[in-house]
């Protein structure tokens, strides 16, 4: 019998059929956040019920919280900050907090401390908890009734879902990165093209991507709707989850995580690594996107007038015409951060582009490393100052900030953004605020053109 | 009558509506459940200045009274937050009707008593031309049967069995599972040490 390493794992981890259909299914590991938790503990306390294991989860201040200074920009952010404190004394929690040398985005802070390993099953009230499936787990976004039902049970209600295939076959060429294989993935299936699936990527480009670029991928994943995203688990994932805080007490087995050759999924795509372009996002949602060297998209004559309507609103939202060339788009400011893009190795491709270079006059630049750790790994290598030296705002503190504007990194109406984060939704970055996703290296070559521009030139500037 | 939502549909054809136009985030510093009906799709219902946007389809008679959406492709995608699920039910609403509806957003919905029934393509667009007609009455979706009626029309949808027996029961699932602790236990005592996750404090 082939089974697909999804099945294997919800396989694993059912703890009994329910009877109309659903499963319960058990949570190896539990992460909670300051913005969606609140609700959840409240709802223990009312219903007078005990955390079921306290030791399996695991608390992190970053969605709210600033990253100019450590202490909180605003009594609202303090009150969340303070309330998952409380929260957390009161249940017995591990809480990673500000000033804590582990503190950062959740899901930076997870895959650092060890607390990933395959095989592993793991819940976060944060759609990005596809992440984990770069490491042969199983990792999925909760609300907060279900962050709740953990806290109480240490289970999931659960209905399987149906499983596809996404092949990446091929060399990719050069200054394409894992951040373009998964915004080209988004472009081929859709937003939504995976709702009510799981996700596996497969295939040499997939095997090539270092575990850093793996998480990028399944990260993104939840844009196509997915609502798990893995890949096998192979030696790079093994040498990954050693030597880490948690290593020695988490052992979940290794390489037999992977789906059986064989194995049958629903759907199956295939793409061709060589076909995958250096992408930006011209849009309002992560499957808007062209390449850097391609022009803003015309409705074509075959359009439906639906989407002909939702071209224009898009455009109109985001101060573009069709047909104009996407690097004569000039930027005002650039973000390097987020869940998707913030680890040391995305800190080493923009600097290696920023090195010797400043940023443009008009752009203002900002780096907030995805967590303290990486932040000291980072300055320890001395890439905080060719940040600072470009003329980037090197942040001491880490969190989401301006990937979702929560802080008090906001965009203003209008502002235009090169941004390495995961949502170019309207609003995303602030009211009226224009996105253009893209790699961290993309973002870093925008910064210095002053527009956006392509990284494949800077390589051979460094060349000569 | 219980199995049931009757009201008003309104017309809100854009595709792709994440959570965080649902409720936008500056909504979201809060510790609570409540007082989320004013945030619920703020930024299409009001200007910078907090007045009424006249454009926008819920400020405008007779949808001020909808308490059923018509919505476009893949609504709900995005951010996990359940206080868009929270926040349309304050504001009144109690079914969206389309095509698909993002994962996360789904679940979050069954869980606080929102019917989200599914249907094709053709269907939702002759609802949607439906719907953008101020004289037309009430629509009903019938959860027990899987039925969405109007005038004299019926259309089957989808909704699964769990989802449902969730929205017709009104159960408190993190209470019913606590039921079924002696199966908790038992899967638990056949775990190995090391996978028993101790997250050092």
């Amino acid at each position: 019998m082939t089974i697909t390493l999804y099945d294997k794992l919800v396989d694993a981890h059912k703890v009994c059929d329910l009877p109309d259909g659903d499963m319960l299914v058990y949570v190896d590991f539990h992460i909670m956040n300051e913005y969606t938790s609140p609700q959840a503990f409240s709802g223990l306390d009312q219903k007078g019920l005990k955390v079921w294991r306290p030791e399996a989860h695991l608390s992190v201040v970053d969605h709210v919280n600033a990253t100019r200074q450590r202490d909180p920009h605003d009594d609202a952010s303090k009150l969340l900050i303070d309330n998952l404190e409380n929260n957390c004394k009161t249940h017995n929690i591990a809480f990673y907090g500000l000033g804590d040398p582990r503190q950062g985005i959740e899901h930076v802070v997870v895959p650092e401390q060890g607390l990933v390993a395959p095989g592993m099953l793991i819940a976060c009230g944060d759609s990005h908890t596809t992440t984990y499936g770069a490491y042969g787990a199983l990792g999925f976004g909760i609300g907060t009734s279900e962050v709740e039902h953990v806290l109480a049970t240490q289970t999931l209600r659960y209905k399987r879902l149906k499983t596809m295939l996404v092949n990446v076959e091929g060399a990719l060429t050069p200054g394409v990165t894992a951040k373009d294989i998964i915004m080209k993935v988004v472009q081929v299936v859709g937003v939504g093209g995976a709702n009510g699936y799981a996700v596996e990527f497969a295939g040499s480009a997939i095997r090539d991507q270092d575990m850093s670029g793996r998480m990028t991928i399944c990260n993104m994943a939840v844009e196509l709707g997915a609502r798990a995203a893995l890949i096998a688990a192979d030696e790079k994932t093994l040498a990954m989850v050693k030597g880490r805080a948690h290593s020695d007490g988490i052992d979940f087995g290794g390489p037999e995580w992977r789906s059986d050759e064989g194995a049958v999924h629903e759907q199956i795509y295939n793409i061709a690594a060589q076909d995958i372009a250096p992408l930006v996002s011209w849009g309002t949602s992560p499957d808007q996107s062209v390449p850097i060297d391609g022009l803003v998209p015309t409705a074509g004559e075959t359009s439906t007038p639906k989407a002909k309507a939702a071209l224009e609103r898009a455009l109109d939202y985001m101060g573009l015409s069709a047909g104009q060339l996407v690097q004569d788009i000039t930027i005002d400011s650039a973000f390097i951060g987020s869940c998707t893009n913030s680890r040391i190795e995305d800190l080493r491709a923009a600097a290696a582009v920023l090195k010797g270079r400043k940023v443009a006059s008009n752009v203002n630049a900002i780096v907030v490393p995805g967590s303290t750790y990486t932040r000291l790994q980072a300055e320890n290598e001395g890439i905080d100052k060719i940040f600072i030296d470009a003329g980037f705002d090197w942040r001491p503190e880490s969190g989401c900030s301006m990937c979702l504007a929560m802080n008090d990194d906001i965009a203003m109406d209008g502002e235009r953004i090169a941004s390495s984060t995961n949502r170019n939704f309207e609003g995303r970055q602030g009211r009226g605020a224009r996105t253009h996703l893209m790699s961290p290296a993309m973002v870093a070559a925008a910064a210095v053109k002053g527009h956006l521009a392509d990284v494949r030139e800077f390589r051979n500037e460094g060349a000569e | 009558m219980p199995g049931q939502v009757k009201g008003l549909m309104a017309p809100f054809p854009q595709p792709n509506v994440d959570t965080d136009v649902i409720m936008p985030k500056r909504f979201l510093i809060t510790i609570s459940r409540e007082g989320l009906a004013d945030g619920t799709l703020a930024d299409l219902r009001f200007d910078e200045n907090n007045n009424e946007r006249p454009e926008f389809v819920l400020n405008q008679l007779p949808w001020t009274e909808a308490s059923i959406l018509v919505v476009g492709d893949n609504f709900g995608c995005g951010s996990s937050r359940e206080h868009a699920v929270w926040g349309l039910m304050q504001l009144g609403i109690r079914g969206v009707i389309g095509t698909g509806f993002a994962g996360i957003f789904y679940d979050n919905a069954r869980k606080n008593g929102l019917a989200l029934p599914i249907v094709s393509p053709e269907v939702r667009d002759e609802l949607m031309r439906i719907a953008r007609d101020p004289e037309v009455g009430d629509c009903t979706i019938d959860i027990t049967n899987r039925q969405i009626s109007i005038g004299s029309q019926h259309h089957p949808f989808d909704m699964d069995d769990a989802t449902r027996a969730a929205l017709l029961e009104g159960r408190d699932d993190t209470l019913d599972s606590l039921k079924l602790a002696d199966s908790i236990l038992g899967y638990e005592s056949g775990l190995k040490e090391k996978m028993r996750v101790h997250v050092i404090q």
